[in-house]
């Protein structure tokens, strides 16, 4: 399928929640689009309306100029015509069925044979899905999809069945998956690592709408607001104000510290996003430095992630820098330390 | 003891069970899965030989299916016969007699099938009708059993609707619970206590095989 994915939805469920998305995704650009959120956005339910399993209020669904849904033309396929193939949470394979079978379900029987070995199940061919772990559970119910042959594959949150450990292992399985099956995916997922390692494409969904779509790293990197930065990850999003401008730089004020950034005609109240890996923690002032930010602080606290600190300050408003674990103990950074916390103007990022 | 009796008995509870079979799948289906908001209406209209006396029940049939109504007419221009104290007449009063032993356990059967299973056969293309068959009846087999298996038995057991629409006429009409009637009736104690023992013997096996069915204390799925 190529073209433009388009689902403009609206639905109000009976929880009084309110769905009111406009998704379009460039399919030649985006194998794969992640549909990502916090928890109770609506991203799931987007993707049941996209199957065709609710049936939004009012809207249009049309992937790549052909017409699923059209409230004004009255027009709703049912899911058998759309075939946009549904991945459940918990892979939904026909507990009566072996591996075998349930490839084959809705497929010739040499074909599924020929996915089975294609994708390394032959082995388990006549294994009943209760005894197959979780991560073999999740491949039979890929191919089986695929084997069906369809418009668009609709996974979500394909990983969240899997323990720790398997995930982290089956993330970029599952991309090189998509990829090799050529069928454009939307996965729908919470976790900002596994959107990165999945999607080409990002669709930001908070509370029932899409606040933000593009390549993932741009997403990522330029937040449209801030809670779509705050869902993203970004460490620091800040209340500031503009206080004053010149020579491209525009002074904005967190509390009574006052920050320079990058003027793009931001005025008033704001926030600012600030990364917390784009903040250096040093001993003193760093005078010499380019950076312009220069914050004195205190440390709060310092908490190891694998191979990052995350180090909290209070720099008369909290800041949480991102540091390497290793110069974290090189620095013997301690609760109650005063330093010092350098910010390039361009690390941050002004947005309403 | 009088076979002529168990043998209409068991050629009405098979004949009733084949047709419910027949008539509860969709209609349970159609219970479960309609979103229709007087679905309500129809359970409760199943469900009413539940709680209704036989006799009341046996009354009505009796007067929809005499000779001046709409369907006793039809009936007898179309074969020249009645329906009331026939064969025809008693099996399709059982067969509204024990709708709801065959429908309740279907329903809660395909109710208890995960809802995901029949979205993904549909999203992958299936038809409702085929999803029905190859994913919903496989699932819910032992509901199904459940059903056919009550339905028998309790077409076996049935007396009060009999009397009312069939009548005592032996080898058409008169059941085997007819019988054990007549058989006290007559002070034939001896004969009525056989045919009694017969069918506590076979209530008590039916009964052990639906919850056994309902404990899967056999494998419902073969283990590979």
């Amino acid at each position: 399928m190529a073209g433009e994915l388009i689902a403009r939805c609206r639905k109000r469920l009976a929880s009084g929640f309110e769905l009111d998305a406009d998704l379009r995704i460039p399919l030649d650009e985006a194998p794969v689009t992640v549909l990502f959120g916090p928890s109770g956005s609506g991203k799931s339910t987007l993707l049941r309306l996209i199957a065709g399993l609710e049936r939004p209020d009012e809207g249009t669904i049309s992937p790549g100029g052909a017409v699923w849904f059209d409230t004004s033309r009255h027009i709703d396929l049912p899911p058998q015509r759309r075939r946009a193939a549904f991945l459940f949470q918990d892979y939904a394979l026909f507990p009566h069925l072996t591996v075998a079978e349930n490839v084959a379900f809705a497929a010739p029987r040499d074909a599924a044979s020929a996915l089975l070995d294609r994708f390394g199940l032959a082995a388990l061919a006549s294994r009943l899905p209760r005894s197959l772990s979780g991560g073999q559970q999740q491949r039979v119910a890929l191919v089986r999809a695929l084997a069906s042959k369809p418009a668009l594959l609709l996974l979500d949150e394909p990983l969240s069945a899997l323990d720790a450990a398997t995930r982290t292992r089956t993330r970029h399985q599952l991309r090189e998956l998509l990829l090799e099956s050529g069928v454009r995916s939307i996965v729908v997922t919470h976790d900002r690592t596994e959107a990165i390692a999945l999607g080409d494409w990002l669709a930001v969904m908070i509370e029932g709408s899409i606040r933000q779509t593009g390549p993932v790293q741009e997403v990522l990197r330029c937040p449209a607001d801030a809670q779509v930065a705050e869902s993203a990850g970004v460490e620091n999003v800040l209340p500031a104000e503009v206080v004053a401008r010149q020579y491209g730089l525009v002074t904005i004020a967190i509390g009574v510290v006052c920050l320079d950034a990058v003027d793009r005609g931001e005025t008033g109240a704001l926030f600012a996003c600030i990364r917390g890996e784009d903040i250096t923690i040093a001993r003193n002032r760093a005078e010499g430095s380019s950076a312009r930010n220069r914050l004195d602080g205190r440390v709060r606290a310092v908490t190891l992630e694998g191979p990052v600190a995350r180090v909290e300050l209070d720099c008369g408003f909290p800041l949480v820098a991102v540091v390497t674990a290793q110069s974290a103990a090189d620095m013997q950074l301690q609760p109650g330390d005063s330093v010092c916390a350098v910010i390039k103007t361009t690390a941050l990022q002004l947005v309403r | 003891m009088d076979w002529q009796a168990i043998a209409l008995s068991l050629r009405l509870a098979v004949s009733t069970t084949a047709i419910l079979l027949a008539l509860g799948l969709p209609l349970a289906y159609w219970i479960v899965y309609s979103h229709r908001r007087w679905k309500f209406l129809v359970e409760a209209v199943v469900a009413l030989p539940l709680v209704l006396p036989p006799t009341v029940l046996g009354f009505y049939i009796l007067l929809a299916i005499g000779p001046r109504s709409p369907v006793g007419a039809l009936y007898a221009k179309l074969t020249g016969g009645l329906l009331p104290f026939s064969f025809a007449g008693l099996l399709l009063a059982s067969v509204l007699y024990s709708l709801p032993f065959t429908v309740q356990p279907m329903v809660a059967a395909f109710g208890a099938v995960d809802r995901r299973l029949i979205e993904a056969s549909w999203c992958m293309g299936v038809s409702r009708a085929a999803t029905f068959r190859r994913v919903i009846i496989p699932l819910a087999r032992a509901g199904i059993a459940t059903g056919a298996i009550l339905s028998f038995a309790h077409t076996i057991g049935e007396f009060g609707v009999v009397l009312m629409v069939g009548g005592n006429i032996g080898g058409i009409t008169r059941t085997v619970s007819i019988s054990i009637y007549d058989q006290v009736q007559a002070l034939n104690y001896t004969a009525a206590a056989h045919t009694s023992l017969l069918l506590l013997g076979f209530s008590f096996a039916v009964l052990a095989v639906v919850y056994a069915l309902q404990r899967r204390v056999w494998a419902i799925w073969p283990v590979s």
